[in-house]
């Protein structure tokens, strides 16, 4: 068995075919993880023992009793609480902590029995494109070790893609699932806003966070998002989807409308990702599908309105992490103030302090209305762009990121620049739609990401769509990493 | 002295008594033991979602039509965002500029039969903190405590704001205020209303003017946890306030506590700590869009209150000023008595014994109305025998002093003791034949016309009958017997 060929329905087909246990499953990746985990570093905490024990559990059951994904394993990014293993959101500030309680969609999958490998490095708080904002270590980019895997969910994307597990959960507010899984050459799908509950995943931005799967393909993808999505009374801004998600099997594109995003093509578009892009819209009209170009005229603000409402949210979602209940508490204070003042100093890093920092400079009394207000009222023409695009095409497509993987410490002294990686992917978020990352293809050897975006709640024509054009591409490749550990 | 004037409004905080907290099912509680009544959400674990309680926001829709307020149709969360060890999410979910309930009033009616208007600025809905308890000092307050302990049970709570507009004009109006509005509340059915326990709480803005000038600079007066203190506090802070413009000095916008054993304003807080609570509609909930037809149910299933009620039992029932006042005031001894009006064809005598001797009773005993061992139905029992004769008034107080003993019917002590008037005329008449015949001088002295005498033949049956006899029965039947 190589892992890198493996996906979730394979490992489904393994075991109930009962060609292989649970354990041994289980064991394959744990292996795996060993093999590559001192080059990628995708996890933060590997529950071996955990893994083992759940697998044993399904091994105990005959392969009839079994529930259809039962002893699939899994990967979980580090803001979705577990109840009793470490959550810390990549943060400093949460070492230690044990939630006494599973999110939703982790309750979702320990009911269907998936075995829980462990938790996924991200950028602290999800506030990151390129993970290197954890608190605890870098993550690479198994095609190339010395680059960043994206982020915030780059330990999602790139265990995946170093095939450490076949899918993963992560979390998107700005594009932390898509651009990763743009930079790492796997499948990364964003659901509508309110698809997937958000009870149990710590918050960034309450608005725009969704919690999404990272995938070898837009079937197992689609087979993820079966399993995590539904409305939960626990989450008063949840809908689930209309219906359940049924495996893409869609061939062709004839009788569809795509959109090309003309604003997202300028000169911050790298010329290999460009080429990929090209070659992606041809494919789509081999396939029978339409293109043509579209202008959103108000996404070249997302970024800006974006980074005042996210910021805005999140300086109230991280006020929480005061030293009182859980978590770090510095040692000294003389007072209450003191002790928050510590605290948050000792655990918090730069860039979260920066964005708690910007959000309540712009809630602030006399600035409100000059930032959150307009803001919002940005946020509100997007959703106007999008809704008449959807008029006129059925989908949207863009390159997920204008560039590929970058280097290590390359944009980690450029805030702006790092925020620019979120270009394509960062509107999508404010209009609360479903957007999905597939591998289009390579430029100079590193991978790069179509991005689809639909309508609200159109997950299953988005993912049958996706589907088709992924057969189209047959995008087949193995990073580096495989061979060098090898 | 005499032409300044004090300006007052009040903000008044009512914890519903909902079963469950505002955002989360944990239960409502008091006097558990500390952090019992918790969960994952109201702690503000990571991750953790508020959902709000649907009765709570109906006990709300209640408190702000009651007060005449207008429902919006679409209101909205905001979080007030402030650090405080009670607050574990580090804000605080409440409303801010789309509140449930706006523009509405409350007529307060003084003991001298005038009334006064206050208007009510808003209504709105948001969750209590927890509690603090400072250790290690003498005196319980945090200056002298070496550390804090949190007790997180109530927060979550549901609370209600009431704020008034500044039309209060001295702590007398005040007071009446939140006397009438506590009884509004009562009545309402949403809360405990125990100031003592918290769960009726009430700060002042007061401020004081020259008779028609501009409003003043107000201070606010935090946590008065009763009437009597509410309106000592604000005499002493106009006071103080009116001493010092007339000194010459300045009034400060502050918060002052008012400590009524000493009798003295403190400041509580800096001047210049004036809180920016940076508010934003909270993104973790969707927008409460109540309809007509769910405002018009609550508005249906509104009790009667007082005033309204006062009136109409004095029209329907023909009742005094004094009884329609005492069964109105008390919303559960008034349906008690309709109940005992309904069963019983004699709507004073019923008045009479609900405001007397049951209402003797449920005092001396120290019960609730609902508390007592009598029922409207069973007092009904016993007034019916009252009214067609069977008990006089002196047996039936016997009968209902057993009744609160016993539980039991009237019908079945009447029954096992014998006690059922004596009115078989028959009976009677023998036995009034036996004494006349027996004492000719005082039936001669009758007929010559001393109707004294009469008292000892009345005498004679009743020692007869063990005093069961329909007295005006036996009345009659001497006349006729004697008088021929």
């Amino acid at each position: 068995m190589d892992p890198f060929t493996l996906t979730a329905h394979d490992c489904r087909e393994l075991l109930s075919s009962g060609r292989v246990s649970a354990t041994e499953l289980a064991n394959l990746y744990l292996d795996q993880i060993e093999r590559v985990e001192g080059d990628v570093g995708a996890f933060l905490l590997v529950d071996r023992e955990g893994a083992l024990a759940q697998a044993a559990a399904v091994d105990a059951k005959a392969p009839a009793d079994r529930l259809p994904w039962e002893g699939v394993p899994i990967g979980l990014k580090d803001l979705l609480c577990v109840e009793g293993m470490e959550t810390t959101c990549g943060s400093r500030i949460l070492k230690g902590y044990r939630p006494p309680y599973d999110a939703t969609v982790v309750a979702k999958l320990r009911a269907a029995g998936l075995v829980f490998l462990g938790k996924l490095n991200m950028d602290e708080f999800a506030m990151g494109s390129s993970t290197e904002n954890s608190g605890y270590h870098l993550t690479r980019n198994p095609w190339d070790l010395e680059r960043v895997p994206g982020g915030s969910s780059g330990g999602s994307a790139a265990c995946v893609a170093a095939a450490e597990a076949p899918w993963s959960l992560g979390s998107d507010t700005g594009g932390s699932i898509r651009q990763p899984a743009s930079l790492c050459g796997v499948v990364g799908l964003k659901p509508t806003y309110g698809a997937v509950s958000r009870y149990g995943l710590v918050a960034f931005a309450s608005s725009l966070d969704q919690i999404g799967p990272f995938a070898r393909t837009v079937r197992d993808a689609a087979a993820l998002l079966d399993l995590i999505a539904g409305g939960d009374p626990m989450d008063s801004t949840s809908l689930g989807l209309p219906g359940p998600i049924t495996v893409p099997d869609r061939t062709d594109l004839g009788g569809l409308r795509f959109g090309i995003i003309r604003e997202y093509l300028g000169e911050a578009c790298e010329p290999g990702v460009r080429a990929v892009f090209d070659d992606a819209v041809a494919a789509i009209q081999s396939l029978g599908g339409v293109c043509e170009e579209v202008s959103l005229p108000s996404v070249e603000k997302g970024v800006a309105a974006y980074y005042i409402i996210a910021p805005a949210e999140a300086s109230s979602n991280l006020a929480r992490f005061d030293g009182v209940r859980y978590g770090h508490r510095a040692a000294g204070g003389v007072d209450l103030l003191d002790m928050y003042n510590r605290t948050r100093s000792e655990g918090f890093g730069d860039e979260v302090k920066r964005r708690i920092m910007i959000g309540t400079y712009v809630l602030s009394a006399g600035y409100y209305e000059a930032y959150y207000g307009q803001a919002q009222r940005t946020r509100t023409l997007i959703i106007e762009d999008f809704r008449r695009a959807f008029g006129a095409v059925d989908y949207l497509i863009s390159p997920t990121s204008p560039t590929v993987a970058f280097g290590v410490g390359e944009r980690t002294q450029d805030p702006l620049a790092m925020y620019l990686s979120d270009l394509c992917t960062i509107p999508v978020n404010l209009a609360g739609l479903p957007g999905i990352s597939i591998p289009g293809g390579f430029a100079g050897g590193l991978p790069v990401g179509i991005q689809l975006v639909g309508p609200h709640f159109s997950e299953q024509g988005l993912l049958d769509a996706s589907y088709a054009l992924e057969q189209r591409l047959d995008v087949r490749s193995r990073p580096p990493i495989a061979e060098v550990t090898r | 002295m005499n032409d300044w004037e004090a300006v007052i409004g009040l903000e008044i905080h009512v914890q519903l008594a909902t079963a469950t907290k505002m955002f989360c099912g944990c239960p409502v509680s008091f006097g558990e033991p500390p952090n019992t009544r918790v969960c994952p959400v109201c702690l503000g674990h990571p991750g953790t979602l508020p959902v709000t309680n649907e009765r709570a926001v109906e006990y709300a829709a209640r408190i702000a039509l009651a007060l005449d307020c207008s429902i919006a149709p679409r209101t909205i969360f905001h979080r007030k965002n402030y650090f405080y060890a009670d607050l574990p999410k580090g804000y605080q979910i409440s409303q801010f500029d789309l509140p449930l309930g706006l523009g509405g009033h409350l007529d307060v009616e003084l003991d001298d039969g005038s009334t006064f208007h206050v208007g009510i600025t808003r209504v709105h809905m948001e969750e209590d903190a927890g509690k603090l308890v400072h250790a290690g000092g003498a005196t319980g307050r945090i200056h002298g405590a070496d550390h804090s302990l949190v007790d997180f049970n109530r927060g979550g709570t549901p609370l209600v704001e009431i704020v008034s507009e500044p039309d209060l004009r001295t702590p007398e109006q005040a007071r009446s205020f939140l006397t009438h509005l506590r009884s509004l509340l009562q009545h309402l059915d949403v809360s405990d209303v125990n100031m003592e326990e918290g769960s009726l709480r009430c700060d002042a803005n007061v401020s004081v003017r020259r008779r028609g000038a501009p409003f003043g600079v107000r201070t606010e007066l935090k946590n008065m946890n009763s009437f009597r203190y509410l309106q000592r506090g604000l005499e002493v802070e106009i006071e103080r306030q009116i001493e010092a413009l007339e000194a010459g000095e300045t009034i400060v916008q502050e918060t002052v506590h008012f400590d009524p054993v000493s009798g003295r304003i403190s400041s509580l807080r800096s001047k210049e700590e004036s809180h920016d609570y940076r508010y934003f509609p909270e993104p973790d909930l969707v927008p409460i869009e109540l309809d007509e037809a769910y405002v018009q149910r609550v508005r249906s299933s509104l009790p009667e209150f007082p005033a309204a009620r006062r009136e109409r039992l004095q029209q329907h029932y023909g009742l005094s000023p004094y009884d329609a006042g005492v069964l109105s005031a008390n919303r559960e001894l008034g349906d008690y008595f309709e109940r005992v009006a309904e069963l019983v064809n004699d709507d004073k005598l019923s008045a009479n014994w609900v405001t007397g001797n049951l209402s003797g009773y449920l005092n001396a005993a120290g019960l609730e109305v609902g508390e007592s061992t009598v029922t409207p139905e069973a007092l009904a029992g016993l007034l019916r025998f009252l009214a067609d004769g069977t008990l006089s008034g002196k047996l039936a107080k016997d009968v209902f002093q057993m009744m609160t003993e016993s539980g039991r019917e009237a019908a079945d002590i009447v029954a096992e003791r014998g006690l059922g008037q004596i009115s078989d005329v028959g009976e009677l008449e023998a036995m009034i034949a036996g004494i006349v015949d027996a004492n000719p001088g005082p039936a001669e002295d009758f007929r010559h016309g001393n109707d004294r005498v009469l008292g000892f033949f009345v005498g004679q049956v009743m020692k007869q009958t063990k005093g069961q006899a329909n007295p005006q029965l036996v009345n009659d039947l001497l006349r006729r017997r004697i008088l021929g």
